[in-house]
């Protein structure tokens, strides 16, 4: 179905090392418009990494980027932002000592015909997308420390739709949430596929992710151990690729993939 | 980081402008929004100023000691000012002080020995040429000082330490340790004394000023919080904070403008304006000092840069959280050196404050001053652990510093002595705050 579109975003053969370290070795994922895909790994595979390269966070040794088929050139965060790549880190990257409004514009604040900031406007557009997320969100004066962390999500979720992201990317998304907010950011992700977002979600816990996505791919040692649809391999298959990099045959073998004699 | 996660007390979520449970006084600074952090400096300080006053025999409050307090105050102030945005970034100065020293002394060389040879003495021109030399210098030793810490990676620490070595020696270099004397008249003006203030109906037109920005930007917020449909403020709120802030301006004034020449200084003044001495002397007001109004207005461009601009909100997000900073597309390390570049500028005008209050400029002009800077920043509720931190509150520290100070002169108190009780004060101070913080919390 979505294979004859063209991939909203493709890299391909995509390698990065630190001191020697090949952190991500050849790496090749891609993502349609209004497709969840999981990326799969221990903690150390690579995965953050190589979405990190993606947001701008790193520059790649060698590999390339393409968006909508087109090659990009991808060496910072504000290159990213201008192919409408938006990240939301596990370690929910908010400056913790301003408050909501001006999380979500940071680094893009609206402004008055003076050059100064628009704090006014800034705090209504703020409440008309909080109040779409999270209608029960009322503290837009306090510093984004004293929020709980699904408030804090649902900051940094707002910010990445304020700007019209078309791919979004969500590390460990629901990782320092509750069930009852990790069911919302579950909410939240259908709702935005449906708007024809294409989404990364990265998570070392399966459990987190595979009834939300449509496709996984799998790394272990920086390298794709292969990728599937979800609807054609079980929860345990991909347990297995996890853990042995042993490919099942509802998935495709990626490179990293476990050398069966 | 997963730890404010979990208990947010119910209660809790249900502040700002709503009707707000709670006794009367917690209602009442709801309503009002006032810092209670900012209020509780205020009365520390009113609390100190009353305690010197009876212990010195009530030589404190008085028109003279609060003027003098006001022009000593300032050249720190201004630096203050720059310091709680260094702070706020996790970043530290202290080579303020031997900037000051050295932008100094090339101040008064300016004017001195190369101004003059090319405009002749007492040119108009002179002063101001001689401060904008010292503020490009400035904020060119600022801007050197921030490429390496925000380029090279050296910490701001060991890169200010070395500031405060090397134009400590370049000051001294300038006119191998000779003091420059005296300045030019006009650039003396920004010192204070007689002739750098600037009399009563001015000062009084000044505090008039302020009061209509006051009003007007309670009537601006007041709109654009209708305009957005934003809860309001009770009205009685509005008035109270309105009428209690003019009435502190023009109180300010009042005490600036009782304070009258110098019998010797209002005789010649007299006699230069051919008015008649009468028989009980003659009462001429000196009003706010010029310095003062320097830092005054330093005050209000830095709360307006920290408030108002993309700069100082980017300032404060890469306090709060430098990766999410960089990670929003902020340029932070170019925001780093504009931002020592603005506290090398504050020196310059801190430096020709100085200097033009000796009326010289010497080589160890501006000593231990980065640690009074920094102190006055620290006890204004700037936190060290990077940003929090407000200009208002610095502007306070610096006058609690000085108050300190000429308070414990005023009592004939020793130096070692003095530098006791100020050390004290400091660690007591942060120590209050911390408490004042985790209850906050």
């Amino acid at each position: 179905m979505t294979k004859d579109k063209t991939p909203l975003v493709e890299m391909r053969d995509v390698s990065i090392s630190f001191g020697g370290i090949h952190a991500v070795d050849g790496a090749s994922v891609d993502l349609y418009p209004g497709e969840v895909v999981a990326l799969l790994g221990h903690n150390g595979a690579g995965k953050s990494t190589l979405i990190k390269i993606l947001s701008g966070a790193y520059r790649r040794d060698s590999g390339e980027i393409l968006i909508n088929g087109e090659q990009a050139e991808i060496n910072n965060p504000r290159d990213a932002k201008k192919y409408g790549i938006e990240t939301i880190y596990q370690t929910l990257a908010v400056a913790d000592n301003v408050d909501a409004a001006a999380n979500l514009y940071l680094g893009r604040e609206l402004r008055t015909p003076w050059g100064t900031l628009d704090d006014v406007a800034m705090e209504a557009k703020a409440r008309e997308v909080m109040g779409r997320l999270n209608p029960n969100f009322q503290r837009f004066k306090e510093p984004v420390k004293a929020l709980s962390g699904g408030q804090r999500q649902s900051v940094a979720i707002a910010r990445a739709i304020l700007f019209d992201a078309r791919i979004l990317i969500m590390d460990e998304p629901t990782a320092a949430l509750g069930p009852q907010e990790t069911a919302q950011v579950g909410e939240l992700i259908t709702q935005l596929k449906r708007e024809g977002i294409g989404i990364f979600l990265i998570s070392h816990d399966i459990h987190d992710v595979f009834d939300l996505a449509d496709r996984v791919f799998v790394m272990k040692n920086g390298r794709v151990v292969g990728h599937a649809r979800t609807q054609d391999v079980t929860k345990d298959e991909v347990l297995g690729m996890i853990i042995l990099g042993k490919v099942p045959p509802g998935a495709v073998p990626g490179p990293g993939a476990m050398q069966t004699a | 980081m997963t730890d404010h996660t979990i208990a947010v007390p119910a209660t809790r979520t249900a502040t700002g402008a709503r009707a707000a449970p709670g006794n009367p006084l917690k209602r009442f600074f709801q309503a009002t929004e006032i810092d209670t952090r900012l209020l509780g400096m205020v009365v520390a300080m009113l609390a100190i100023w009353i305690g010197f006053h009876i212990m010195s025999g009530g030589l404190f409050l008085t028109s003279r000691n609060l003027w003098n307090l006001s022009v000593q105050a300032a050249s720190v102030s201004v630096m203050a000012t720059g310091m709680v945005l260094v702070i706020v970034t996790r970043n530290i100065d202290l080579s303020v002080g031997s900037i000051l020293g050295f932008v100094g002394m090339i101040m008064a060389v300016t004017q001195t020995k190369f101004l003059p040879a090319w405009l002749g003495y007492d040119h108009p021109a002179t002063w101001f040429l001689a401060l904008a030399v010292g503020i490009v210098l400035g904020s060119a030793i600022g801007a050197l000082q921030g490429m390496i810490i925000a380029f090279l990676s050296v910490p701001s620490f060991i890169v200010t330490l070395g500031g405060l070595l090397v134009w400590r020696g370049a000051a001294w270099m300038v006119t191998s340790g000779a003091t420059v004397a005296p300045m030019d008249t006009n650039f003396r003006l920004m010192g204070g004394g007689a002739d750098g203030s600037i009399g009563a109906t001015a000062s009084w037109i000044v505090g008039v000023i302020a009061c209509v920005f006051i009003v007007l930007s309670i009537l601006h917020s007041r709109k654009q919080r209708k305009r957005f449909g934003f809860p309001l403020k009770p009205v009685w709120a509005e008035f109270f904070v309105g009428i209690v802030s003019c009435g502190i301006v023009l109180g300010a004034v009042n005490v600036l403008n009782s304070y009258y020449m110098p019998v010797n200084l209002a005789r010649k003044y007299a006699e230069e304006n051919g008015i008649a001495w009468p028989e009980g002397g003659l009462d001429i007001p000196l009003g706010i000092a010029i310095p003062v109004l320097i830092a005054l207005g330093i005050a209000i461009v830095m709360t307006f840069l920290t408030n108002r601009t993309r700069f100082g909100r980017y300032v404060f997000a890469i306090g709060g959280n430098p990766e999410a900073a960089e990670l929003a597309g902020i340029k932070t390390r170019w925001v780093t050196v504009r931002l020592f570049a603005l506290m090398g500028a504050l020196c310059a005008i801190a430096a020709a404050i100085s200097t033009a209050r000796l009326n010289a400029a010497t080589n160890a002009q501006g000593t231990l001053d980065e640690l009074y800077t920094i102190a006055a920043a620290v006890i204004g509720g700037t936190s060290l652990a990077g940003g929090v931190g407000t200009i208002a509150g610095a502007v306070l520290g610096a006058l609690v510093m000085q108050s300190l100070n000429s308070g414990m002169v005023l009592l004939g108190m020793d130096a070692p002595l003095q530098s006791i009780v100020i050390g004290m004060v400091l660690v007591l101070a942060v120590w209050l705050d911390t408490i004042y913080r985790a209850r906050a919390r």
